[in-house]
């Protein structure tokens, strides 16, 4: 029997200073937290867009395994679990007692029908290659579900804890995008498109109970104004704070508590490797000589992210540093460019999606990449233009954009994704890592596909997206760090 | 109607406008803004301090100096260089816009008091009220869903904005002017209304139009600001006031003068030329009003 996650010391000093105060000073039940992005819609498992993480993971919909605030696999709907020797069948034992939001149990029938879903052919997942190892899921008994994959897949149980990876209700899946229904400690109450989110407390919840009552996300996009919503008190917090030029002064102030953490954010200058010039490795080499990336870090991020050489986040296991692969070097990349016949003046498109971190890079780089003859023309874009033009159709040249799954080194294997990447070798690569289950040589071979696609200069790898977070300094329980999108507000609590 | 009737309506008279105008203090500080602001924008195409889009981080943030006059930004980028080719944007832009605005407005103007009180009047006057009741900055976004951001798209929004005010002003003042003996006269002589609206309407029209254009001037800049701002104008790296501000929001606790430098040129300006433009409409009034 595995042990349900723990909680931070934090509200345990919480619970017991409130115990000892009368009840007019009870603590307030509610929380409000400033989002930079509003979701698309809020189906997990319909989506790729890291805001419908952020709202729904945890809060709404759980999966049989969850992830933890310090990236670890925990139980969730799935009480524990056998693997066979072979490392191919899953047998999960499920948690009795738990219900979704309409009242529909939770059987062994939605783990197979959410399971089903993802991986038919006309899924919409946005992790569909999760699902891929999955050979069927049966139904011993209402609460026993038997996963048989494929072959054995190292990373299983933290890919069904992914947001993508949720269970949803057969009765209620279909309309997950505009109501979600779940097991979580908290249910959706109603969306004001545009404004917030609002979540209210499940009194059926299978779990610990929760302290809060009610959870409003409010969607605001603008840096000045989420400074002033924090400041006036309109928000309590603000997990994932846009403008790290503001952050000294919020420290400065005893109302605020400033947290600088790690996200999975691989924030890279993607190149449209399937077009012309990028298609020749010594363009891709030359742009990404041509990026000053501690110029971009300082001067975009304020100096608080860390540098990245490949696609992967310095704290995970496995970890090469490759940040020294292409040192800046004008006279080199510009060598480079035109051996490669990129002539001088040579204009591309540098597409820029709405966050902060991408406009302010796509800024410092385009006035780089003038010092090697490049005209960067910046093409500011809407989020849902960006997933539709760059994201579907591969409509750019550059783009800016961080990529804030944990471990997610497949996609440069995936068919027509938008890097169009098409290395042979790499997919092979992936196709090994996907059956290896030998920790060691798991890692061996993630330090080997981050080596191979620093070696073809894929993309441009920037920057780890840091997570500076500012929040009322009494409020408690909030994620430090961000493995996976989410704002898990299980075990927020206020201080007295 | 006034009795100076007979005499047809000269725009300017040169020597004693300029003695007047000498004498006129908003005229003069106007002028004065004016040229200031053209002359920084004309030197900034030749030469400027610093390369205004040079970006150079570890330079940023620094507080005015001998070095950098007015400062570096977030980025290190000279403010002065900025200021003085964001002068030129917010030059071009106006101007272009104006050219839209008088290109289309002062015809269609011209062209209702041609055929005044007839259907096409009315249609074009009330296509223009139509026109009107839109926002330049509804225009904008509009034009922004069909073709992106942009300073061209600026220049057409802006320009749209302006159709319909040299409209009416035109039609205003091409109005009266029909029933004028002088067109009587050109009429008598045998020339048609499309003759006699491009060589007796417009000119006396010009001096009316030159104030109108100025008063637009100071509101296209104005626009643009106000389009760069909210990120529907020009776009990065070219300076842009509108979009110094904006950038500089943030900043405010670090450095207030990288909002206070682009608010301040924007003011003047826009001052500068409404003065001149004020000016400008108590020089022409008295000749104006005469004609009526």
């Amino acid at each position: 029997m595995l042990t349900r996650r723990t909680f931070v010391t934090g509200s345990v000093v919480v619970a017991s200073t409130l115990s000892a105060l009368p009840a007019w000073a009870a603590a307030r039940k509610d929380v409000i937290v400033g989002v930079r992005l509003e979701p698309p819609h809020l189906d997990p498992t319909a989506g790729a867009a890291a805001a419908i993480g952020e709202i729904v993971y945890a809060n709404v919909f759980e999966g049989l395994t969850r992830i933890d605030r310090n990236a670890g696999v925990k139980p969730a709907l799935a009480e524990k679990w056998d693997i066979s020797a072979d490392g191919k069948t899953y047998v999960f034992t499920l948690r009795k007692g738990a219900t979704f939001h309409d009242g529909a149990p939770f059987t062994a029938e939605a783990v197979k029908f959410s399971y089903d879903r993802a991986r038919a052919a006309d899924s919409v997942n946005p992790q569909k290659a999760l699902f891929e190892p999955i050979e069927s899921v049966d139904v011993v008994d209402a609460n026993t579900v038997k996963v048989t994959l494929k072959r054995p897949t190292g990373l299983f149980l933290w890919n069904m804890g992914m947001p993508a990876a949720v269970i949803l209700s057969p009765a209620s899946a279909a309309d997950a995008k505009t109501k979600p229904i779940g097991t979580g400690p908290f249910k959706f109450e109603r969306w004001s498109k545009g404004t917030s989110l609002e979540l209210t407390r499940n009194p059926n919840y299978w779990g610990p109970a929760i302290k809060l009552d009610k959870a409003t996300f409010k969607v605001i996009g603008d840096s000045q104004a989420s400074f002033a919503a924090l400041m006036a008190g309109d928000v309590d917090a603000f997990p994932i704070y846009p403008a790290p030029e503001v952050l000294d002064q919020f420290r400065a102030d005893p109302r605020f508590k400033v947290v600088v953490g790690n996200t999975e954010g691989k924030t890279i200058m993607a190149m449209n490797n399937g077009r012309k010039p990028f298609d020749d490795i010594r363009v891709r080499r030359a742009i990404s000589m041509a990026v000053d990336r501690k110029a971009v870090i300082d001067g975009a991020m304020y100096g608080i992210a860390k540098p990245i050489g490949s696609h992967f986040a310095p704290q995970d296991p496995g970890y090469v540093d490759l940040t020294g692969k292409y040192p800046y070097d004008i006279a080199k990349a510009k060598a480079l460019l035109k051996e490669a016949g990129v002539a001088e003046g040579t204009k591309m498109k540098l597409v820029l999606p709405p966050p902060e971190y991408a406009r302010r890079s796509g800024e410092i780089i385009a006035s780089q990449l003038k010092k090697v003859g490049i005209e960067a023309e910046i093409v500011p874009m809407e989020w849902a233009q960006w997933l539709s033009d760059v994201f579907k159709q591969k409509n750019y040249d550059l783009t800016i954009i961080s990529h804030v799954e944990p471990l997610d080194l497949d996609i440069y294997a995936r068919d027509d994704y938008y890097f169009d990447y098409k290395s042979q070798a790499y997919r092979a690569l992936m196709a090994e890592l996907s059956v290896t289950l030998d920790q060691a040589k798991r890692l061996e071979l993630y330090g080997k596909a981050q080596t191979m696609l620093a070696d073809d200069a894929v993309n441009v790898f920037l920057f780890l997206l840091p997570k500076s977070g500012v929040w009322n300094a009494k409020l408690k329980g909030l994620w430090e760090n961000v493995p996976i999108p989410c704002n898990d507000l299980t075990e927020v609590a206020w201080e007295d | 109607m006034s009795a100076a009737g007979n005499e047809p309506a000269l725009s300017w008279r040169p020597e004693r406008f300029a003695s007047r105008a000498l004498r006129h203090p908003s005229f003069v500080a106007g002028m004065a803004v004016a040229a200031v602001v053209a002359l920084m924008a004309a030197l900034s195409l030749v030469w400027t301090p610093y390369d205004p889009t040079a970006i150079d981080i570890p330079g940023k943030l620094r507080p005015p100096s001998l070095e950098h006059w007015l400062g570096t930004d977030q980025y290190g980028r000279d403010t002065l260089s900025m200021i003085m080719r964001g002068a030129v944007t917010s030059i071009a832009v106006s101007f272009v816009a104006i050219g839209i605005g008088a290109g289309v407005g002062v015809p269609l103007g011209l062209l209702a008091a041609q055929q005044r009180g007839g259907g096409v009047d009315q249609a074009i006057m009330r296509v223009n009220d139509f026109i009107f009741a839109f926002p330049a900055l509804l225009i904008a976004i509009l034009l922004r869903e069909l073709f992106g951001p942009g300073t061209l798209n600026a220049m057409i929004a802006i320009g749209v904005f302006n159709v319909p005010v040299f409209a009416r002003v035109a039609y205003g003042a091409a109005l009266p002017l029909w029933t004028r003996d002088f067109v009587m006269a050109a009429r008598t002589s045998g020339k048609g209304p499309t003759l006699i609206t491009v060589e007796h309407i417009l000119p006396n029209l010009v001096g009316v139009l030159i104030v109108q254009a100025t008063i637009q001037l100071s509101l296209g800049i104005l626009a643009e600001a106000a389009l760069s701002y909210i990120g529907l104008g020009v776009q990065p790296p070219n300076p842009s006031w509108g979009r110094m501000l904006n950038e500089a929001q943030t900043l405010m606790a670090l450095a207030p003068r990288l909002a206070l430098i682009p608010g301040f040129a924007i003011i003047a300006t826009v001052l500068g030329l409404n003065l001149l433009g004020d000016g400008l409409r108590d020089l022409a009034d008295p000749r104006l009003a005469r004609e009526r």
